[in-house]
């Protein structure tokens, strides 16, 4: 099939789900943290809150664009445009899977594969920085400014440990390329533990995984560093002079973002599309399993326990949700859902544990947050490559 | 395709490196290096060296240019006021002085480096890959790789020294 008719096809389902995908995110994170502290969340528009994220577009899109007198206009609206292009363009170098046959098409389950990919994810993510920055400055507001420039000096600082921790697995897979890094692990130690980043060279990698996640969470400006809007001390930080759509595109990017770093913590560490487990003891079987479960709670507690007004619909997204599953079964669909199903469940988790986390801890203090950038983080990571690359030399 | 490219991007940087010079404002003019910086990273790539045109966004649009950024913002330095007066010999022999210079600038790189069999070929030849510039550092410009290392870290040094508090 011609070259750019696939890109085409491919690029516009990619950005379609993965825009839908960064509104649900939200209604997920408003959830999973209202059901944390014991609250139940949007719950009006739709069943259990479905619509949320179509109304808040709409509301979002449709209120009065304001432009501040006293902000200057070029910055004030080049900021949230190049916080969300480059926030957006990292998802085009992650591979969702393997290469799949789609009607006789063969093709690659992503949308390029450059020799690169990591470097591009990273590069994206440090110019990412002067969109918060000139939001902040642009502003010309005292809070927006102080924001920004947490904002960015945090971001410079946790941006050495993360870079070093992706080049502890780096090392072992021998490449810059995230299709290649996933292929480098597949396979199983004595037939059933999987070779995982996190597994290899004694479980070493699980140092540096754990040393990027916490580099994550500062490099997205979430929570516990989250320090760039704190709003008890800032307003909002740096995007206190924004409203609208402008004010949307600072979530969507910070959401992109969060997706884009869990997706690249999955490649790297935790085995990409590759099943926990081999397929001889039934991994193919646990994404049926899985949606199978969901759904036969819900339709439980549609048919019994369920509050009146919620039985349908607990009914209805319980049948989906098997159908979902039998899907899965199919012989002639399994290489392209099944892979999909790993990726997919393990990025999520990870955004899980973002969501997780914010409902948890408090926030640093900002000196506590440069000090453990440079006291801790970095000594650690840099001691955790010497000795990945110490097990590299000697055992390959 | 590649010679569009590079025409696009080429003038894309000499106009953002000619706003970077011309503009009053220190913000504006560190923006203007960076579109110069991922400019020159297009056209690395054009030139098939994925891993420099990274590395020039990664380090000098990332990490240099935000620290410069940062400093800017830091002491809140506004527009830069416009001289008194400019010397009058300036204005009328400046621009040729300069067209001179660039002139036998040109022709001195003409004279010294021969002109090559071939044109540039995009997209041909890979000699920025990451394998190769690894290969390179650590063969061939090993001993450069290291000193620069060391001038860096005396840079570093220097740069602590002088930002210390005194010590009673």
């Amino acid at each position: 099939m011609n070259f750019y008719l696939l890109s085409l096809i491919k690029t516009g389902l990619v950005a379609f789900v993965f825009l839908t995908a960064l509104a649900y995110i939200q209604l997920v994170e408003r959830k999973v943290i209202a059901h944390v502290q014991a609250r139940i969340g949007p719950n009006r528009v739709g069943p259990f809150g479905f619509w949320q994220p179509l109304v808040d577009t709409i509301k979002l899109l449709t209120k009065e664009d304001m432009l501040p007198s006293h902000v200057n206009k070029f910055f004030y609206l080049l900021a949230p445009v190049l916080s969300v292009a480059t926030a957006l363009v990292g998802i085009a170098v992650i591979p969702f899977g393997p290469e799949i046959d789609v009607f006789g098409v063969r093709t690659r389950m992503e949308l390029t594969d450059l020799n690169i990919s990591v470097l591009v994810l990273l590069a994206a993510s440090g110019l990412g920085v002067y969109g918060i920055a000139l939001a902040g400055w642009s502003s010309n507001n005292k809070y927006a400014l102080l924001g920004g420039l947490r904002a960015s000096a945090q971001m410079i600082s946790y941006e050495l440990p993360l870079a070093l921790a992706i080049a502890a697995p780096l090392l072992i897979y021998n490449t810059l390329s995230l299709r290649t890094a996933v292929e480098a692990q597949q396979g199983y130690y004595f037939g059933f533990i999987a070779k995982w980043g996190i597994f290899q060279m004694g479980g070493l990698p699980l140092l540096a995984f754990i040393i990027f996640m916490i580099c994550a969470f500062a490099e997205t400006n979430r929570i516990p560093f989250d320090l760039a809007e704190a709003e008890n001390e800032l307003v909002a930080g740096f995007h206190t002079e924004y409203s609208s759509m402008k004010f949307a595109a600072f979530f969507m990017a910070e959401y992109a973002n969060m997706v884009n770093i869990c997706a690249l913590a999955t490649h790297l560490f935790l085995g990409g599309w590759l099943p926990p487990f081999p397929a001889k003891f039934g991994a193919d079987f646990i994404p049926f399993l899985t949606f199978a479960f969901l759904g036969g709670m819900a339709i439980f507690h549609g048919v019994g326990p369920g509050r009146a007004r919620d039985r349908l619909w607990l009914k209805l997204g319980g049948a989906v949700l098997v159908l979902v599953g039998l899907v899965h079964l199919v012989p002639p669909l399994q290489p392209i859902l099944v892979p999909l199903f790993w990726f997919l469940s393990k990025t999520g988790f990870l955004l899980f544990f973002y969501i997780w986390v914010r409902a948890t801890l408090p926030r640093f203090r900002y000196d506590q947050l440069m000090h453990f950038a440079w006291g801790w983080m970095f000594p650690v990571s840099i001691v955790n490559l010497f000795a990945i690359g110490l097990l590299v030399a000697l055992f390959t | 395709m590649d010679a569009l490219l590079f025409g696009l991007f080429a003038t894309i940087a000499v106009v953002c490196g000619f706003v970077m010079v011309t503009q009053k404002h220190p913000i504006t003019s560190a923006l203007s290096l960076v579109g110069v910086m991922g400019s020159l990273a297009i056209l690395y790539l054009l030139l098939g060296a994925p891993f420099i045109a990274a590395a020039q966004l990664i380090v000098y649009a990332g990490a240099i240019m935000v620290l410069f950024l940062f400093v800017i913002m830091l002491l809140n330095a506004g527009a830069e006021p416009k001289p008194a007066r400019s010397s009058l010999l300036a204005k009328v022999i400046g621009i040729p002085l300069i067209i001179a210079l660039l002139g036998m600038l040109s022709f001195l790189i003409h004279l010294t480096v021969p002109p090559a069999d071939t044109m540039v070929k995009f997209g041909g030849n890979t000699p920025g890959s990451p394998e190769a510039v690894g290969r390179a550092l650590f063969t061939t410009y090993l001993l450069p790789f290291e000193v620069t290392s060391v001038l860096v870290l005396i840079a570093i040094l220097g740069a602590v020294v002088l930002a210390r508090k005194e010590m009673d």
